[in-house]
């Protein structure tokens, strides 16, 4: 039994080596990063332990800011993706003929570079000198005023940017949920129309509950996600996120480190921090919820 | 509720594409099912039964032929206006909700003067509950629950609105040989209980014959015959219908007709009121041999095997069409076991004639 014991964790040396080294010590390096003032990583210096470092990032404007946007984009485009990506699922699987092609069709800004796609929206929605962007040519035949999505105004930038995440997050979300739906036994189908179960009932009594468990793994994985959103903000806004007033937490957190003003890792830790507290709360929350509302068979 | 199926057929596109031909799951079937009674869809797999169900209930629409429940004719009305019941092969419970929940759910579904209360409903899942012997396990989830008793959820579950017909696709395929048993007996008393006129599909002959009124054998999407249960294992229209009912299987033979006489290879067993025939096939029923010194049929022996109760002969005889000939005796008999032959004198009506080209029974009178 010992032996065996001693077996076990030869087999498991490698990975726990790698995610110690990889993983674990850089975890508390942060936390305890956070907690000291100042701390410079060429000197190996700080000025003492406190809680300095929370109280600056929580004043800095640039923080809030991030934080704010942040908070925005997870609270629109979480549910928004899903739901949307539910419909579309739902559609592709009560249609046959050309099912595959639209399937393609919806999964292909899922293999779409990030940053190509950033560029296609700047297409579509950037004001240069020669055009004022698709989006705007369209709001102008319909006879609105032009807006300008990338420099202009805080709700336009916001809208652009909720509309590229649940873009490019929507292809993933549409795979997962076409499998959950084809996997529902159509006998659950059959059975609730012999009992003539009307179709927002079946939908919500027998469709939902039954996918529930992908849903709610779509949810937790879309907060996540969304929280740890920064690719987007710059490839549609570039890398000064600050002036653009559209930073997220790790964009914020990529500034105190390497940005133009950055070299501040105890700052950068503690907003590190801050961000997996809310995860973690968010997170937390969701388990409570799904307690009571995911059926797994 | 009487239910008369007229002419029906039922053709699918075939699934090679390069065939033009559709395939024919059910063939021009007309039956009328007598009111509250229990009746069994017997046939190999893929002969069209569980197809035959599906257009009773609405499920799938028929090529052709008319259904009635009554006078009504019900062809085109989609299932949920049908006023059927439909237990699936595996249930198809709602796993997310309780014993309780998955009975009420078709109640819910009840609109305008047809809606009850809460109270009502909940009273009626307990008269069906306590009908099905599930009152005790109201609030327990599906797979909290064993076969036999979600089997009986889902028979709960199609009984609560009351159906003019319930059916039944392959009841008891799911469950343990003990509890099959135990099953077929529930479905006959609760089927007796509320009179409901009641169609189930199976491929296993022993429960078709055990507890239906009437059994409709069927072979690729045909009808082979109609009848009850006892009525059609001892005059079986057809080579196909003889060897699919029955256990132990019926032995068949080769066999000719010769100046009245049926002979079985070169056994003269006895006589018979056909004209000369070059070929037949003869079967007979395991329980019709009779261990007789001086019989007819002269098989050689190659191995008895003890039941208890009777006795099962294996043996050959160069005419028989399978290797081994099975036959049951009474375990009174004594059967030398060293012996290398057997004898066998034949009871006269489990002995079954069939014309050897089309299957088809050539009724006639043995001696």
């Amino acid at each position: 039994m010992e032996r065996d014991n001693k077996k076990a964790w030869l087999y498991l040396l490698p990975a726990i080596l790698f995610i110690g080294v990889f993983m674990i010590y850089p975890l508390i390096d942060v936390f305890i990063y956070s907690f000291e003032e100042g701390y410079n990583s060429a000197s190996q210096s700080d000025f003492g332990t406190g809680t300095f470092n929370f109280q600056y990032v929580l004043r800095d404007p640039y923080f809030l800011q991030a934080l704010k946007n942040t908070f925005i984009l997870v609270i629109i485009t979480v549910p928004m993706s899903t739901l949307i990506a539910l419909f579309i699922s739902l559609g592709l699987s009560s249609i046959k003929p050309l099912r595959h092609l639209y399937q393609t069709v919806y999964f292909l800004p899922y293999v779409t570079n990030t940053l190509a796609v950033g560029i296609v929206f700047m297409i579509l929605f950037k004001k240069t000198a020669y055009s004022d962007g698709m989006v705007n040519l369209l709001i102008n035949w319909f006879g609105g005023e032009s807006v300008d999505f990338i420099d202009g105004p805080y709700w336009a930038k916001m809208f652009v940017l909720c509309f590229y995440t649940i873009w490019v997050v929507m292809p993933f979300k549409i795979l997962i949920l076409t499998s959950a739906l084809a996997s529902v036994k159509e006998d659950y189908y059959n059975a609730a129309k012999i009992d003539g179960t009307p179709k927002w009932r079946v939908f919500t009594k027998i469709t939902i509950p039954m996918i529930s468990p992908m849903l709610f793994y779509l949810i937790i994985t879309g907060f996540i996600g969304a929280f740890k959103a920064y690719s987007d903000s710059v490839a549609l806004f570039g890398t000064n996120l600050n002036a653009a007033g559209m930073n997220t937490i790790v964009g914020y957190i990529y500034d105190m480190l390497y940005g133009d003003g950055g070299g501040y890792p105890s700052y950068a830790s503690a907003a590190a921090i801050i961000l997996f507290v809310i995860i973690l709360t968010i997170t937390c929350i969701n388990l409570l919820v799904s307690r009571k509302h995911v059926h797994y068979s | 509720m009487r239910v008369l199926l007229q002419n029906l057929t039922k053709k699918f596109p075939n699934r090679n594409k390069k065939e033009k031909e559709d395939v024919i799951a059910v063939n021009d079937f007309t039956f009328e099912i007598p009111d509250g009674k229990l009746v069994g869809l017997l046939g190999p797999s893929g002969c069209g039964k569980s197809t035959t169900l599906n257009l009773i209930s609405g499920l799938l629409k028929p090529t052709s032929g008319k259904i009635f429940f009554g006078d009504d004719d019900v062809t085109n009305l989609p299932p949920e206006n049908r006023g059927i019941g439909l237990v699936f092969q595996n249930y198809a419970l709602y796993p997310h909700l309780t014993v309780r929940q998955n009975i009420i759910f078709p109640l819910q579904n009840l609109k305008g003067k047809n809606k009850l209360s809460k109270d009502q409903m909940n009273q009626k899942a307990l008269e069906i509950a306590k009908l099905v012997q599930l009152d005790g396990l109201m609030d327990r989830k599906p797979n909290e629950l064993s076969g036999g008793q979600q089997q009986r959820v889902a028979i709960a579950r199609a009984l609560v609105k009351i159906p003019r017909v319930l059916l039944l696709d392959e009841p008891l395929s799911n469950l343990d040989a003990r509890l099959r048993l135990q099953t077929r007996e529930e479905i006959r008393r609760i089927q007796r209980e509320t009179g409901i006129t009641t169609v189930f599909v199976t491929h296993d002959q022993d429960e078709a014959m055990s507890i239906s009124d009437i059994i409709v054998v069927m072979k690729d999407g045909v009808v082979q015959q109609i009848g009850a249960p006892q009525e059609v294992y001892d005059n079986p229209s057809n080579l196909f219908v003889a060897k699919f009912l029955g256990t132990p299987p019926i032995s068949i033979f080769t066999g000719s007709i010769k100046a009245g006489r049926l002979y079985i290879g070169n056994d003269n067993v006895c006589s018979v009121d056909i004209p000369d025939t070059a070929k037949v096939d003869v079967g007979i029923r395991p329980e019709g041999f009779i261990l007789k010194e001086d019989g007819p049929l002269a098989c050689k022996l190659d191995r008895v095997e003890v039941m208890g109760r009777d006795i099962s002969v294996v043996s050959q005889h160069e005419a028989a069409q399978t290797t081994h000939i099975r036959s049951i005796i009474s375990s009174d008999n004594k059967v030398d076991f060293g012996a290398s032959q057997v004898r066998f004198s034949i009871k006269p009506n489990k002995l079954l004639i069939f014309d050897a080209d089309t299957g088809n029974r050539i009724t006639c009178n043995l001696q």
